[in-house]
């Protein structure tokens, strides 16, 4: 089925109807393509993480309409049914580590898709191809979540997630507070996923980074509403604006326009990767792979 | 859910109310307990809702915050209400079914406990709006001080406290936060039969106490390292310090319970 997510006029508020009600989101227009990797940026209280909870229905929006798949959700729409529609969209929260509670990481994995009706041997058979997934090995079947590390329980947390086996992966952050290693490889494993199942990816972040490296949509949020959209292409090439909006640009962008500057270098297209850099280095100094290599 | 609890928040802000010394609120919160026993008429009740009133209005904060303040309560206090109304039995009957008497004195009854609920939550509605929690343990610390004498760890209760009400909130957002990723992995909380409800719970639990655990062991070590050796020898950062205003505030609280006492019948 094809589970594109849109956003309609939706507006949230806070604690609505009580003295304390504040408002998060206004008139929030867009739209997530079903096997897209989008990212959705923003700095701290720009309401992205709003934003992520109404992708699921765990919010409902007090405004307008949000179109998930071939469901409508509104203010007036009932509950019943929207587990449905969690079992299609996996959401790996903020510091996931802290959902885990079952007494072996087998259990703990197999626990989302046994509610979603699955067969205990089958949850279980998902638990354990998953764990090589994630960069941990069979080994840690029968342990205790609570014995792990830091990295390694997110890692069964994302497994437990992915356990789901949603078409929708949503991900908060989801490498915050890891070393670059762990990072690297839990950002490798996503877009492997997304690569090779066409699983659709959202992706709220700080890291910069990772939008150039990964994303092939781009959001910018701005005090709850979303203020541009587009290729991170096109948005990284205003990088006075994304620096006013407190976001900055990718380190390899940053090094580009450095470059442009001093020595009046143009580059085209943008390079995003490290790898586009390079490439795009090595035709301006107009050096074969064989004298780059030698140089090296 | 527990956004919509309004008992116990606080809202900033500085009128008269807010400017007292906590200890003088929270003095007179108990005190006002104990006094609205002794009113037992008409004349004496109004005076006493005269009184909340003008601390009310006083306190600047609309009065939304007591309405809602009082609705979680609403059904406790109904309940009870009517059961005074319907099982008092007096002389000037107007109906009567069985055990069911409807009487005029059961009518005031009604009425006077009703008055009763509602000044009381109005009136530590009112102490807890108006004083910052962190205040309010300063003033439990103060007053509990004299039970030091008979060697009640005095420092150390109001240290829980004062830690207890700074992670309330940190602890009502984790527990949000560890539902929606639950119910994002399936689980219906609040639905099913009672065996299943209390099984959706331990997902939660479970993380919540592990955190709590950490927690607590981490800011053990952040106090050990930052110096506490125990409530010895410390000093206050914050400061208590008793205005005319407070006294006056107290001698008010004087006046109405003579007031009180003069006018009951």
């Amino acid at each position: 089925m094809v589970m594109d997510i849109r956003f309609e006029e939706v507006g949230y508020t806070y604690q609505k109807g009580t003295p304390f009600q504040s408002r998060a989101l206004y008139d929030i227009n867009l739209s997530i393509k079903d096997g897209g990797y989008t990212a959705l940026v923003g700095h701290t209280g720009s309401g992205k993480s709003t934003v992520l909870q109404h992708l699921n229905a765990l919010k409902k929006p007090t405004e307008g309409s949000i179109t998930i798949g071939d469901r409508v959700v509104t203010a007036t729409a009932d509950n019943k049914g929207l587990k449905s529609l969690r079992k299609k969209i996996g959401i790996v929260f903020q510091f996931p580590e802290a959902q885990l509670f079952e007494e072996t990481i087998g259990k703990d994995i197999a626990f989302g898709p046994k509610n979603f009706g699955v067969s205990e041997e089958e949850a279980m058979k998902r638990a354990k191809a998953l764990l090589p997934q994630v960069g941990l090995d069979e080994s840690f079947l029968d342990r205790s979540p609570f014995d792990l590390s830091g990295g390694q329980m997110r890692r069964v947390a994302i497994a437990g997630v992915l356990a789901l086996e949603p078409e929708v992966l949503v991900l908060d952050e989801p490498t915050a507070g890891l070393d670059p290693q762990g990072r690297k490889e839990i950002m490798d494993m996503f877009y492997n996923l997304y690569k090779t199942q066409g699983l659709t990816i959202v992706l709220v972040t700080h890291q910069m980074d990772d939008v150039a490296n990964y994303a092939d949509h781009m959001v910018v949020l701005e005090k709850g509403t979303v203020v541009k959209e587009g290729s991170p292409r096109e948005l990284f090439k205003e990088s006075d604006w994304l620096t006013s909006m407190q976001l900055g640009v990718p380190s390899t962008v940053h090094f580009a326009q450095e470059l442009e500057r001093k020595f009046e270098w143009a580059f085209d297209p943008l390079p995003l990767t490290t790898d586009e850099l390079a490439e795009q280095i090595k035709d301006r100094l107009g050096v074969t792979d064989q004298e780059a290599g030698d140089r090296v | 859910m527990m956004d919509k609890l309004i008992f116990g928040r606080y809202i900033p802000g500085n009128s008269l109310i807010h400017r007292l010394d906590p200890r003088t609120k929270l003095m007179s919160a108990i005190f006002f307990i104990i006094i609205i026993f002794f009113a037992n008429n008409i004349i004496t009740y109004l005076s006493l809702a005269l009184f909340v009133g003008l601390a009310v209005v006083l306190s600047k904060v609309s009065i939304r915050f007591f309405i809602n303040g009082i609705k979680p309560l609403i059904w406790l206090i109904l309940f009870t209400v009517i059961l005074q109304i319907l099982f008092t039995s007096g002389e000037t009957i107007f109906f009567r079914l069985g055990p069911i008497i409807l009487s005029q004195e059961g009518l005031i009854n009604g009425g006077f406990i009703f008055m009763r609920f509602v000044l009381i939550i109005f009136m530590s509605t009112l102490l807890t709006l108006t004083t910052m929690p962190l205040s309010l343990s300063d003033a439990i610390e103060y007053l509990l001080r004299p039970l030091a004498v008979i060697k009640v760890p005095v420092h150390e209760i109001a240290l829980m406290l004062s830690i207890a009400l700074r992670f309330v909130p940190t602890l009502m957002d984790e527990t949000e936060k560890i539902m929606n990723a639950q119910r994002a992995r399936g689980i219906d909380f609040g639905e099913g039969n009672i065996y299943e409800q209390m099984k959706s719970v331990v997902p939660l639990l479970i993380p919540l106490f592990v955190s709590s655990f950490n927690r607590a062991e981490e800011l053990a070590t952040a106090m050990e390292a930052r110096g506490y050796k125990g409530g010895e020898g410390r000093t206050k950062y914050r400061q208590l310090s008793w205005q005319t205003r407070d006294t006056l505030t107290m001698v008010s609280f004087g006046v109405l319970t003579a007031l009180l006492l003069l006018l009951r019948t």
